[in-house]
């Protein structure tokens, strides 16, 4: 055990905290608006998947990584145009959609890489950019924190000024106040003359971004390739960080960095002395636990509540 | 009212064949795009599997895991519980039935019944778990499914690694399964196997318990309306447990009939795609038990031609994930053709109001 501690000792290990938090907070934040505007993105991952694989392909072609991450951007939009126009026009349900765009992405992805570059699974033959990273000066100069906050890629710190740019949206402005509306009751938004569907239109739009976002991270930072199927259910992880972390951007963020320390200790698998299969097992236990304790408790909430709410209602019932 | 329907029917029929003609023309012209040798690469695709019957064998081979898996969705889906369990206990399935023909010596008709069994048995209990979360604590049955689906693969590396795994495999792979354990092949010239008698048979009755029996009549209800099947006094818990069990069942029964059908030894390196592969199948007959065989039998041919495609010419047998999709969302699009079918019906109704009149 003390090896454990010794790990978590580290700058190293709170640094890839961060850097393993980065494209699940992307994606939780998706999660978090599409589902504000009551409805659910599952095609995150489909979004983060053609995202990476956007990234790649655009920033070789054009030999410059920012037009890779403007394509990137572009496409986790689409797939979420895509999924608002399948479950919104077209009527599919929204989930088994979703499933199909996912299918979609990992197969898709392969298929067009094998076109465009001749390679197969792995953009190997791609000469694509990556993204940079900043404040790598500062990290070696200011102590103990100095070399976990800083020196990480442009994306990590993107994610996390949008934690507070999605609270201000969400909570400030009125599109944010619109979107809530949509999201906690329909029949009363139309009925103020909010278009429900522009909104879930445009909040489906919107979280494909921020995964696409996410995608960027993958493929242009975390690693500098694309593979297939490298986003591994982070656009799931993300669902469930989401889940936890309740309707704020604040709590979206602490979950996903509950997920990151997860994953990075999963990443120290070799010297940790547990089978490596538990400790990889790790960020997978740590969603179900999150998502029965956030929705046990919410459900208590809601029970307290209503009991309230039948208290006040026999009370004022005895007055009369 | 038998006629309208049947009129109905036809049409979704007509629909559904709709999608997948508009999903393989997509694919055609992707072909005609991106390929410099089209022709032959079409060819290969949509008649491949025909041009030999080696070829043929193996899309039946590939249809026996999913019908069990597609089985397996319909179920689950038609209490409307979105459980994508069915990939781990498919694959904690192949691994039960591994173990049972590695570790124990039985009598050779014996022993990979007592293996697909033990996978069933497996699969039902570890596809109970997401309902049960669900049931008790209210927590998103398709989340907590996807992640148990991770944790299951890794405890079964975990197993395999510690238990079952070969030292002189080479690659981490179980010991050999003895003769005794493995099930009979029944097609000379192919690998297909006496796990197609159970297939049918487990779809037969997987039917006739969802449309003959009180069980299925509960499950059907329950996933149409919860609260009016709660109101006319169903045991809802009861129904949606039992209903991911008989799915898990389905689901394990498949692995460990795939594993003692198809392999020497357990050797999966990651989840095999089956429960996903079990969706599509499960989308295409609309959850109908009886329709599984033709989704089955659609979705293997699909792959065995992709495979032979990308053998033979320039073009990725990854292009089956694009078509899947398509017909996915063309086949479960309330919109799509919906004109089409709102008229039918209003044809069908106006028909019936003047022939109401003219009895008065």
């Amino acid at each position: 055990m003390s090896s454990i501690l010794d790990i978590i000792g580290t700058s190293e290990f709170w640094y890839s905290v961060i850097r393993v938090t980065t494209p699940i907070l992307f994606a939780a934040l998706g999660a978090l608006i599409s589902d504000s505007a009551g409805v659910i993105n599952i095609a995150l991952e489909g979004s983060m998947l053609w995202s990476a694989f956007a990234g790649v392909v655009f920033s070789a072609w054009f030999d410059n990584a920012w037009i890779g991450l403007l394509a990137a951007i572009i496409i986790g939009g689409l797939v979420g145009l895509m999924l608002a126009y399948f479950a919104l026009n077209l009527k599919t349900d929204i989930i088994l959609s979703a499933i199909a765009l996912n299918l979609m992405a990992a197969g898709g992805t392969v298929f067009l890489l094998f076109v465009v570059s001749g390679d197969r699974g792995i953009s190997s033959s791609l000469d694509s950019r990556i993204l940079p990273k900043l404040f790598t000066g500062l990290a070696d100069n200011v102590p103990i924190i100095g070399p976990v906050i800083f020196g990480h890629n442009v994306l990590t710190y993107v994610a996390f000024v949008l934690v507070f740019a999605t609270w201000f949206f969400m909570f400030k402005t009125p599109m944010g106040l619109r979107l809530r509306a949509v999201g906690e009751n329909f029949h009363a938004a139309d009925s103020v003359g909010i278009s429900v569907k522009k909104i879930q239109y445009q909040a489906l739009v919107l979280s494909g971004v921020m995964a696409g976002l996410g995608g960027a991270f993958m493929s242009m930072g975390y690693v500098s390739w694309f593979s297939q199927n490298m986003t591994a259910g982070r656009g799931f992880i993300a669902l469930a960080a989401k889940a936890m972390g309740g309707v704020s951007p604040i709590g979206t963020m602490i979950a996903s960095l509950f997920f990151g320390f997860a994953s990075a200790l999963a990443n120290y698998e070799a010297e940790i002395s547990v089978p490596a299969e538990f400790v990889k097992m790790i960020p997978y236990i740590f969603t179900i636990v999150g998502l029965v304790v956030y929705a046990s408790k919410k459900q208590a909430d809601v029970k307290r509540i209503r009991q309230k709410q039948a208290e006040a209602a026999t009370s004022s019932k005895g007055e009369k | 009212m038998i006629k309208k329907l049947d009129r109905l029917r036809k049409f979704e029929m007509l629909r559904t064949l709709a999608a997948v003609g508009l999903a393989l023309a997509i694919a055609f012209i992707l072909i005609l795009l991106t390929s410099e040798q089209p022709i032959q690469a079409i060819r290969a695709f949509a008649l491949g599997p025909i041009s030999k019957f080696r070829y043929f064998g193996n899309v039946i081979e590939l249809m026996i895991p999913l019908l069990f898996t597609g089985l397996a969705v319909s179920v689950m889906f038609s209490a409307n519980q979105f459980n994508l369990i069915s990939e781990g206990a498919f694959f904690v399935g192949a691994l039960g039935s591994s173990w049972i023909a590695t570790n124990f010596l039985l009598p050779a008709g014996i022993h990979p019944v007592v293996g697909i069994l033990v996978a069933g048995m497996i699969g039902a209990v570890v596809a109970v778990i997401p309902a049960l979360l669900k049931l008790k604590w209210n927590a998103d049955v398709l989340v907590s499914s996807l992640m148990l689906n991770y944790i299951l693969m890794f405890l079964g590396f975990y197993f395999l690694n510690y238990h079952l795994r070969d030292p002189n495999a080479g690659d981490m792979a179980s010991f050999k399964f003895p003769a005794s354990a493995k099930l009979l092949r029944i097609l000379p010239g192919t690998r297909v196997h006496i796990g197609l008698i159970v297939a049918i048979l487990a779809v037969i009755l997987v039917y006739l318990l969802m449309f003959k029996t009180r069980w299925g009549y509960e499950i059907r209800m329950v996933g149409k309306n919860e609260s009016f099947a709660r109101y006319s006094g169903m045991n809802v818990f009861r129904v949606i447990v039992v209903s991911q069990m008989v799915g898990g069942f389905l689901a394990g029964l498949g692995g460990g009939i795939e594993m003692l059908g198809m392999y020497t030894r357990f050797k999966y390196k990651t989840l095999p795609g089956f429960g996903w592969d079990g969706v599509i199948v499960a989308i295409l007959a609309k959850n109908n038990p009886a329709l599984v065989p033709v989704g089955a039998f659609f979705l293997a041919y699909l792959r065995i031609g992709a495979d032979i495609m990308s053998r033979s010419t320039d073009v990725s047998s990854q292009l089956v994930g694009i078509i899947q999709g398509v017909v996915i969302i063309l086949v479960a699009a309330e919109h799509f053709m919906s004109k089409r079918k709102n008229r039918i019906i209003y044809e069908e109704s106006m028909a019936d109001l003047s022939a109401a009149k003219e009895a008065k």
